[in-house]
C-alpha cells in the first residue's frame, strides 16, 4: 500500500491554489507533529497491524517548512508503524525558497529518495503574479544543492497556460528546466480553482488568459518537446526518464490502497474512501473522518476508467474483464470504439488508451464512457 | 336556501384588463359580505390555484354566492361569475357572461382603458349585461380618475360620472360597488315552472364528487329527482347532489330554480360530457330548444409534447388523461419523432393555455418535458383533391403533391401609447399583417387594428410587442378566417442530418429570415462537442442558412491526485447527467431548450 502525509503550513498563500494550506501558522508544528504522530501511531485508526509500505509521498503546503529534525522523528515513527519497503519511493515536496542544505541532508539521511520542487515557471513576472515566495535562480541553486545531497530523483513542477503566457514563453521555461536535468518534470495547466485569489481575477476576464487555441498548442508542443528531451508521458501532466515515474501517483491511478495522515487527507481502504477533517482545530484535538463513501461496483468502475485513461498506457482490457466480468469490458470497449475512429484513442496490445488530443479532451469522453 | 326570491338576486361579473384588480374586489366583495372573516381569507380566494396566483391571472371560471345586507335591510343573493381573464378562454369568457345580467367594469386609475378592457366591454354588450364601471387604484400616486372617466364615456360610451372610485387593494369604497350592484344590475328573469334550462359555464372534475357542473338555470327548476340531460353531447345522468357554492365550499341544497347560480354533480366521468355552453334539461321533460350560443371550441394551437426521458413516455399520458379530465379544450394524440422518440401531438386555445398545461405537466406531475416549435393548423390542399389538416410539420405531404395550402389568419386589436405606433406598425408588418386601421382614444392612446397570421403570433409576438412598448401594449385577437398563402416547410440540419423535431412551416417570404436566426440561435444553444458541428437550414434541398459549432479542443482536469478523485468522479457524473439531459441526434447532443428556440427569435 502507499502512505501520504500532508503538511498543511505555508510562508505565503499563493494565488491560484485552493489546496488545504496555512500561511502564518508556523507556530503550530509542533502540536500539528504530534498530531500526525498519533495517527501513525493509530494507522488513522483504520488499519491494524503494520502494513507494508511502498511508496510515501510528503506533500503539502510546504513540507519543506516544517522544523529542523522533524522529519528524522517523522520517519522514526513511520517505521515503527509500517513495514517501509526497503526499495520504496519516498517523496517529499519542497519549496525552493525554502530549502536549505542542512533539511536537504536531513531528508536524506532519514531514507527520503525523491524531492519534487514547485518551480511553476522560470520566468520571475510570471512566478510573481503567482504569488511565489522564489524566483527562478532559487530553483536552480536548490536543485544544485538536492544533487549535492545525493538525490538521484528529483522532479520539476511547472505551470502552463499562465496569464500572458505563450507557448513560446512556456517552452522556454521548459527549457531552462530540462537544462537542470532533472529525472521527472510535472506541467501543470492553470486550473481557476474558485475561492482563489486567481479566480477572482480570471474568471470574469479570459481575455487575459491564453485562449483555447494557444493552450492546445502548447500542451502539444510541451509533449513533443519533452519528449524530444528524453521525458517520456505517462499521464495527462506527467512527464519522465525511463524508469522515474512516479510510483506513488502511479498508485492512486491504479486504485492501489492508500492511507492519508494529516489534515484533510484521503485514504482508499478496500472499498472505502475517507477523507480526514479539514477543521485544523478539531484535527489537532483528534482525527475525525469528515467523510467515508462505501464505493458501489459501479463507482470502482468509473473510477477505474476514469484513473486509468489519465494514464498514457490506458486501461488494459484482459485487467478490466478478469475485475469486473466480461459484459463491463465488452461495454467499455464498445463506447471508446468511436473514439478510437476519431483519432482521439488508441487500442493497441490489448490496452485502450487516450492520444495526446484525447487526453485535451478527456473530461468530454470520460463523462460519456463512464456508467 | 329559503331566499329564492328572483328580485332579490344579482348575477355579475367582474371584468378588467390584466392586472386591474379583478381578483382583488372579488375577494373585497366575497369579505364585504361577511361569509369569511379577514382571518380566514386567502389573499385571493377565487384563484385558488398557485399557477393561475403567480401569473396573476384566473384560467377556469368560478362562481361565489354570497349574502350581502344592503342599506335599503333587504338581503340580495350575489352570485360573482369568475371569468377567465385571457383570449385563448374567450369562448368561456363568453359563456360565463351569458350566465350574468350584470358586469362590474374594473378600470385601473392609472392605466384607463387597456385592449382587453374593450374586448370584454364589447362582449358583455354582446350579450346585452348591463355594465356598472369602477374605478380602480385611486390610492394610486399616478392615478388620474377623472382622465379614466372621461376615457370610459368617450371610448367606451358609457355613463360613468357615479362610477365608484376604489382601492380594492385597501378596501376603500368597497361599500358603494356592492349598493351599485343591487340598484344597477337587474334581477334575473325565467320561469320556475318551465321545463329546465341551465346553461353550463363551467365543469371540473373532482376525484371524490366526479364531474361537477356548474352552471346558471335560465329557466325551469332541478332537484335531487331530476334525469339531467345534455342537449349537445346527449349525455345522461342523475342528479346525486345540487348546490350553491360558499367560498371555497360547496353548499347542498335541494332544488335550484330558474334565475340561480350553482353546481350539480351526477354519475359523469368526464367534463366532455359536459361541455361549457351547453345546456342541461330534464331529460324526462326536455326543453324544446337549448339555450343559444353553444360551440366546440377547437384547439388553434399545436405543438409536441415529449418525456426528457423517454422511460416517463407512460407518465405524461397519464398525466394529460388526468389534465384532460378537467380540460375538454386540450387535445391530445400520439406521435413519434425520430429524433425526440415516442410522445404527444398536443392541441391548445392558445399560446398561454400551452404554457400552462406545459407548467401544470412539469409542476404537478413532476415530468420533464421537451417542447416542439407551436404550429397552427394549416389546410392543405392536394393536387388529388383532398385537403389534408395539418398541425405537424412533419406530416406536410411532398410539395409536388401540394396545389396550395392556407393559413388561419386573425384580427387582432393592439392598443398602445402613441410613440409607440411606428415601432408597433413596423412589427406588425415584419409578421405579414394587414393594417385595417387605427383610432385614436385620446391624444395618446391608439388602437391599431391588424389581420395578422396566426403562425406569426404564436411564436414570439406578445414578448416582441411588450418590448417594442416598454410594456405598455396590450393586444387582443379572434380567429378570423383561413387564407390561401405561399408557405414552405424550413428544416433544420444538424450535422448534415435533418432534425424532424425542429421542422417548422414559414411563408416563403420569410424563409430565408427565419432560417438564418434559427441557426445562429442553435448555434448559441448548441454546447461544443469533440467535432465540429454544421447547423443547416434548408427549403426542401436548398441549403438557405449556415452556422458551425466549434469543435471542443480543450476540456481536461489537469490535476487528479488521491484527495482529487471523489471531487473529480462528482464532476464528471455531473457532466455525464447534463448529457443524459440531452436529445442525442446522430453523433450530436442537442439540449432540451433548443427545440423551443424557435420561439426566441425575436431580436431587438
Amino acid at each position: 500500500m502507499e502512505l501520504y502525509i500532508h503538511i498543511p503550513f505555508c510562508r505565503r498563500k499563493c494565488a491560484y491554489c485552493d489546496f488545504l494550506s496555512f500561511a502564518g501558522c508556523e507556530n503550530l508544528q509542533k502540536d500539528y507533529a504530534a498530531a500526525l504522530f498519533r495517527d501513525i501511531e493509530s494507522r488513522g485508526g483504520i488499519l491494524s497491524g503494520r502494513p507494508h509500505v511502498e511508496t510515501i509521498y510528503i506533500g503539502g503546503g510546504t513540507p519543506s517548512l516544517m522544523y529542523e529534525g522533524f522529519y528524522e522523528e517523522l520517519m522514526r515513527r513511520v517505521r515503527e508503524s509500517f513495514d517501509v519497503a526497503d526499495t520504496a519511493e519516498i517523496s517529499i515536496e519542497c519549496n525552493p525558497g525554502t530549502a536549505t542544505r542542512e533539511k536537504l541532508s536531513e531528508y536524506r539521511r532519514c531514507g527520503i529518495n525523491r524531492i519534487s520542487f514547485g518551480a511553476q515557471s522560470a520566468k520571475d513576472p510570471e512566478l510573481e503574479s503567482l504569488g511565489r515566495i522564489h524566483r527562478f535562480e532559487n530553483v536552480r541553486e536548490t536543485v544544485a544543492m538536492a544533487r549535492e545531497a545525493g538525490f538521484d530523483n528529483i522532479n520539476i513542477d511547472l505551470m502552463m497556460n499562465l496569464p500572458g503566457q505563450t507557448r513560446d514563453s512556456f517552452l522556454e521555461s521548459l527549457k531552462a528546466v530540462i537544462d537542470l536535468n532533472p529525472e521527472h518534470i510535472s506541467a501543470y495547466s492553470l486550473i481557476l480553482e474558485p475561492g482563489t485569489a486567481f479566480y477572482e481575477r480570471y474568471e470574469s476576464r479570459p481575455d487575459l488568459l491564453p485562449d483555447e487555441e494557444e493552450s492546445c498548442r502548447t500542451y502539444e508542443s510541451a509533449v513533443k518537446f519533452l519528449s524530444d528531451c528524453g521525458y517520456r508521458q505517462y499521464e495527462i501532466s506527467n512527464f519522465a526518464g525511463e524508469g522515474r515515474e512516479c510510483r506513488h501517483n502511479i498508485g492512486y491511478w491504479k486504485r492501489e490502497e492508500y492511507l492519508g495522515v494529516g489534515l484533510g487527507a484521503a485514504s482508499l481502504i478496500g472499498s472505502r474512501r475517507y477523507a480526514v477533517t479539514g477543521d485544523l482545530s478539531e484535527y489537532l484535538e483528534k482525527c475525525r473522518y469528515a467523510s467515508t463513501e462505501e464505493l458501489s461496483e459501479t463507482d470502482v468502475i468509473n473510477e477505474t476508467i476514469m484513473l486509468g485513461l489519465r494514464m498514457n498506457e490506458g486501461i488494459g482490457i484482459s485487467e478490466f474483464q478478469s475485475r469486473f466480468g466480461r459484459d463491463a469490458a465488452e461495454s467499455f470497449s464498445d463506447r471508446m470504439k468511436k473514439y478510437v475512429e476519431a483519432g482521439l484513442a488508441g487500442s493497441s496490445e490489448g490496452r485502450i488508451f487516450l492520444t495526446v488530443k484525447g487526453l485535451l479532451v478527456s473530461n468530454s469522453i470520460l463523462s460519456d464512457v463512464m456508467i | 336556501m329559503a331566499n329564492t326570491d328572483q328580485s332579490k338576486i344579482r348575477n355579475f361579473c367582474i371584468i378588467a384588463h390584466i392586472d386591474h384588480g379583478k381578483s382583488t374586489l372579488a375577494d373585497r366583495i366575497i369579505e364585504k359580505t361577511g361569509l369569511l372573516t379577514s382571518r380566514e381569507m386567502q389573499e385571493q380566494v377565487l384563484d385558488n390555484m398557485d399557477l393561475e396566483r403567480e401569473r396573476g391571472i384566473t384560467i377556469k371560471a368560478q362562481t361565489i354566492r354570497t349574502v350581502y345586507k344592503a342599506k335599503d335591510g333587504e338581503e340580495y343573493i350575489f352570485n360573482l361569475i369568475d371569468t377567465p381573464g385571457h383570449v385563448d378562454f374567450n369562448y368561456e369568457v363568453s359563456r360565463s357572461l351569458a350566465a350574468c345580467e350584470g358586469a362590474v367594469l374594473v378600470v385601473d386609475a392609472a392605466q384607463g382603458i387597456e385592449a382587453q378592457t374593450l374586448a370584454n366591454v364589447y362582449l358583455a354588450l354582446d350579450h346585452n349585461l348591463e355594465i356598472m364601471p369602477v374605478i380602480n387604484k385611486i390610492d394610486l400616486p399616478s392615478a388620474e380618475p377623472e382622465r379614466v372617466i372621461h376615457e370610459i364615456e368617450d371610448v367606451i360610451g358609457l355613463e360613468a360620472q357615479d362610477a365608484p372610485l376604489i382601492s380594492a387593494k385597501n378596501g376603500i369604497n368597497i361599500e358603494e360597488v356592492l349598493e351599485q350592484i343591487t340598484k344597477k344590475i337587474l334581477a334575473p328573469v325565467g320561469d320556475p315552472k318551465n321545463p329546465l334550462k341551465a346553461l353550463i359555464f363551467d365543469s371540473v372534475y373532482d376525484s371524490y364528487k366526479g364531474v361537477i357542473i356548474f352552471c346558471r338555470i335560465k329557466e325551469g327548476t332541478i332537484n335531487m329527482n331530476t334525469r339531467i340531460r345534455m342537449m349537445a353531447t346527449g349525455a345522461e345522468a342523475d342528479v346525486v347532489e345540487i348546490g350553491t357554492l360558499g367560498p371555497g365550499k360547496f353548499i347542498p341544497c335541494d332544488e335550484l330554480s330558474a334565475g340561480m347560480v350553482g353546481y350539480i354533480t351526477a354519475s359523469l366521468k368526464n367534463v366532455r360530457d359536459t361541455r361549457v355552453g351547453d345546456t342541461v334539461t330534464d331529460a324526462n321533460r326536455p326543453a324544446a330548444e337549448a339555450l343559444p350560443g353553444y360551440k366546440k371550441v377547437n384547439p388553434m394551437v399545436y405543438c409536441g409534447m415529449y418525456p426528457a426521458d423517454g422511460a416517463k413516455y407512460p407518465d405524461l399520458r397519464d398525466a394529460l388523461e388526468k389534465l384532460q379530465l378537467n380540460d375538454a379544450s386540450l387535445q391530445f394524440e400520439p406521435e413519434t419523432s425520430i429524433a425526440l422518440g415516442f410522445g404527444f401531438r398536443c392541441g391548445f386555445l392558445g399560446l398561454l393555455h400551452l404554457e400552462i398545461i406545459q407548467e401544470r405537466l412539469e409542476r404537478e406531475y413532476n415530468l420533464d418535458l421537451v417542447t416542439t416549435a407551436p404550429s397552427v393548423i394549416y389546410k392543405v390542399y392536394k393536387t388529388d383533391g383532398a385537403v389534408l389538416d395539418i398541425s405537424n410539420p412533419a406530416n406536410l405531404p411532398d410539395p409536388s403533391e401540394i396545389d396550395h395550402m392556407e393559413e388561419p389568419f386573425v384580427s387582432a386589436e393592439i392598443m398602445v401609447t402613441t410613440e409607440f405606433v411606428g415601432s408597433i406598425m413596423k412589427l406588425c408588418q415584419d409578421r405579414r399583417g394587414v393594417y385595417l386601421g387605427m383610432e385614436y382614444l385620446e391624444q395618446t392612446r391608439a388602437l391599431l387594428r391588424y389581420e395578422l397570421p396566426l403562425n406569426e403570433i404564436i411564436y414570439d409576438f406578445f414578448d416582441a410587442l411588450k418590448s417594442r412598448s416598454k410594456g405598455y401594449a396590450s393586444f387582443d385577437y379572434e380567429f378570423k378566417e383561413y387564407v390561401p398563402s405561399k408557405l414552405a416547410k424550413l428544416d433544420i440540419l444538424v450535422n448534415h442530418e435533418e432534425v424532424d423535431a425542429l421542422s417548422f412551416i414559414v411563408h416563403e417570404e420569410t424563409a430565408y429570415e427565419r432560417g438564418r436566426k434559427m441557426c445562429e440561435k442553435l448555434k448559441e444553444e448548441i454546447p461544443r462537442q469533440l467535432f465540429e458541428i454544421p447547423i443547416q437550414a434548408a427549403v426542401g434541398s436548398k441549403i438557405i442558412a449556415r452556422e458551425t459549432v466549434r469543435a471542443m479542443r480543450k476540456d481536461v482536469l489537469a490535476k487528479c491526485y488521491g484527495g482529487d478523485i471523489t471531487r473529480k468522479k462528482k464532476l464528471l457524473e455531473k457532466q455525464k447527467e447534463g448529457k443524459k439531459r440531452m436529445r442525442q441526434v446522430g453523433n450530436v447532443e442537442i439540449p432540451q431548450a433548443a427545440f423551443m428556440s424557435v420561439l426566441k427569435l425575436d431580436e431587438e
